[in-house]
């Protein structure tokens, strides 16, 4: 394996930065200490980590209403992005946002988009715009198994294609839109099958090896930057929660089974990348847990940071509408 | 001063703003051969990378010129109104929306303009005047110009705006003559028409007309007729909706007493129907006659011209409303 060892461990932190963070979101979600709409990442965290750890700071992304892992794994801070959920002034856009629309313009995060598939077009945008000034950087647009049914996603698709943009599209398949199996819904066997429609490469990964989305990623970038043009990988993986906090409450009859969500939990990308670090004498069973330890306390500091910072007033209420500001009218 | 056709003054704009800043370029649908007039030229002179033709993915090229806009470029994408519909979400959740969204880490220098193709037997599904469904919706600034040189500098404002525009380009107005400065005669330099400033068209002490867009000049027909009758009309070209220069309009309706408004888009929900709101709650003082909207009908656009002359605000109609309001 021919992957640096800060990376690995960088990876590994990430993991559980994303699994600590959704697992208190769920906490203080369910204890009433914010309202709205959250979609936990958890059992995904290697498809983001692993797309993200091949990518620059000046690389950029753009994501979906699943939302907390994209920006954890491309470098984003918790104390902002948990402030944006208590809808506080020091989140991440200012309390504007919420769960569903973190960004961090200062290292490439487009934004997370609560409309399904519409980030993708956007995201296909920063590549044009790299390929029209000639620069080196490239973007990368997550969206899901149900989001893949979006014109959104297949006029991107032709697009990128057809003028060679340096755009990596990521498909996080964790089987399900809310309720419906991507089965019922999606055409072709794979996600990744539809890029031959596209002239593109098309990987199935397996999405519960971090290492895998990461030596995936990889060769996209690589491809990429050299001009070759554009991917869509398909990372396969599983959501060990409800589709959002709360919606459970109401739903009527059961979607999938206990079986197949152990089965998946079996396979813990936490679990399958710590056993390759430690079997191949990366790092210790002991340096692991350090690191899930620190990430639980940083955490827990971005939980109180997000507590004790202020709401913003009523005066703040039509700030950030443009960037030349016009009368009210 | 040269006397200059609309969509010259377009071809002139956005030649300039490429030549003035690298990091313009223009996208849309069989620009490179210019079939709407107005990208004439601009492949020779900037070359496929800065003037791209796209596959028929309107969702999907106004959303790649966001992205575009978000690191760095200006984009300048050419559509019609009619087909704006396909690439409603991109426009809508995201160009409208994303900067508030991300308390304010977005930038969007994108412009749309719009080409409103009505009035020429295109029928329903091409003459769509879909401005007020923009103005409803906070965070696109919004242009209608009436005349080539308004057209020429608030093109050009608008690429150097930082904010998502749409620009509504009255393809009735597409061949009209109009006198467009030349830069070494304006004491600036060059012809940008700033946002929110309203054009007195003509002055006039009985009643104001508001024009929007091609309407404006039917509002300046009216006023020139009436006044051999002894009728004096003044009329106001907002040039810009998203904003909107309210004083104007209250300071002349303050004067004139009546106001007529003459608007292309249909009645419901139209920009008349803001102006007119604005004016019944901050000038109704000043109102000696009822408001009268001047819209197109709440119909679709028939196809034969025998249907589709009776639709939109014409000279008899705005003229008729005039004097609607001078009976009281
Ligand atoms: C355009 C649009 N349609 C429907 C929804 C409601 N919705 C939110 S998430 C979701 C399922 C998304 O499934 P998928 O793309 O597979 O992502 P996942 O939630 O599984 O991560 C739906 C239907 C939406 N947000 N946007
Ligand atoms: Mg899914």
């Amino acid at each position: 394996m021919d992957i640096d060892r800060d990376l690995l461990l960088l990876m590994l932190r990430r993991m559980w930065m994303i699994r600590n963070f959704e697992l208190k979101v769920m906490e203080v979600h369910a204890a009433g200490e914010f309202t709205g709409p959250a979609h936990p990442y958890i059992g995904e965290e290697a498809v983001a980590v692993g797309a993200c750890a091949a990518l620059e700071d000046t690389d950029y992304i753009a994501g979906t209403h699943r939302s907390h892992g994209h920006p954890i794994a491309k470098g984003g801070r918790v104390d902002k992005a948990m402030a944006e959920l208590y809808g506080r002034v020091d989140g991440y856009c200012k309390g504007k946002g919420g769960s569903m629309h973190l960004a961090d313009y200062s290292i490439g995060i487009l934004g997370e988009s609560g409309i399904l598939g519409s980030s993708v077009p956007v995201a296909v945008g920063a590549a044009l715009a790299a390929h029209i000034k000639g620069e080196e950087f490239v973007s990368l647009a997550f969206f899901g198994d149900g989001a893949s049914n979006q014109g959104a996603l297949h006029e991107s698709m032709n697009l990128a294609s057809v003028w060679n943009l340096p755009m990596i599209f990521l498909c996080e398949n964790n089987q399900y839109a809310v309720t419906t199996s991507y089965a019922d819904t999606v055409a072709v066997e794979h996600v990744s099958d539809r890029a031959s429609a596209y002239n593109m490469p098309g990987l199935l990964i397996d999405g519960q090896d971090a290492i895998a989305m990461y030596e995936a990623t990889r060769e996209a970038v690589r491809r990429a930057r050299a001009g070759e043009g554009p991917t869509l990988i398909e990372g396969l993986t599983y959501r060990y929660e409800e589709h959002s906090l709360g919606l459970g409450r109401v739903r009527r009859g059961e979607y999938r089974t206990e079986e197949e969500i152990e089965s998946w939990r079996q396979r813990d990308p936490l679990v399958i990348l710590e056993g390759t670090l430690i079997s191949q004498g990366i790092a210790t069973r002991e340096e692991c847990d350090a690191i899930n330890g620190e990430t639980v306390e940083e955490v827990e500091k971005a939980t109180d940071f997000a507590r004790n910072s202020p709401f913003p007033e009523a005066e703040d209420l039509f700030e950030d509408m443009w960037a030349n500001p016009i009368p009210l009218p | 001063m040269a006397q200059t056709v609309f969509v010259e003054a377009i071809n002139q704009a956005i030649a300039e703003e490429m030549r003035r800043d690298e990091n313009v370029f223009i996208m849309g649908e069989d620009i490179r051969r210019a079939v709407y007039g107005a990208t004439a030229d601009l492949l020779d002179e900037f070359g496929g990378k800065r003037v791209l033709d796209t596959p028929l993915s309107e969702n999907g090229f106004f959303g790649a010129a966001i992205g575009a806009s978000l690191v760095g470029m200006r984009p300048i994408v050419e559509t019609l109104t009619s087909f704006m519909w396909v690439g409603m979400d991109q426009l809508i959740s995201q160009a409208a929306k994303m900067r508030y969204m991300f308390g304010g880490q977005a930038t969007l220098p994108v412009v749309y303009r719009a080409t409103m193709f009505y009035g020429g037997g295109s029928a329903a599904h091409h003459s769509d005047r879909s401005y007020p469904m923009f103005m409803n919706m906070p965070g696109i600034k919004i242009v209608v110009p009436s005349n080539p040189a308004d057209m020429k500098g608030l093109l050009k404002a608008a690429v150097r705006d930082d904010d998502p525009t749409i620009i509504f380009e009255d393809g009735t107005l597409f061949g009209m003559r109009g006198e467009v400065p030349d830069d070494a005669d304006l004491p600036q330099g060059e012809l940008v028409v700033p946002f929110g400033e309203s054009k007195v068209v003509r002055e006039g002490t009985d009643c104001t007309i508001v024009g929007i867009g091609g309407a404006v000049n039917h509002a300046a027909a009216v006023s020139d007729q009436l006044a051999q009758e002894g009728i004096s009309v003044e009329v106001i070209d907002p040039r810009t909706l998203v904003p909107f220069d309210k004083q104007t309009v209250l300071e002349s309706v303050e004067k004139t007493g009546r106001l007529v408004i003459a608007d292309p888009a249909h009645k419901v929900c139209s920009a008349a129907s803001e102006i007119a709101s604005i004016v019944a709650e901050e000038g109704f003082w000043s109102l000696q006659a009822p408001i009268q909207k001047i819209a197109s009908e709440q119909v679709h656009i028939p196809y034969t011209p025998s249907l589709e002359k009776h639709v939109y605000p014409d000279v008899p109609k705005i003229t008729a409303a005039v004097k609607r309001t001078l009976e009281s």
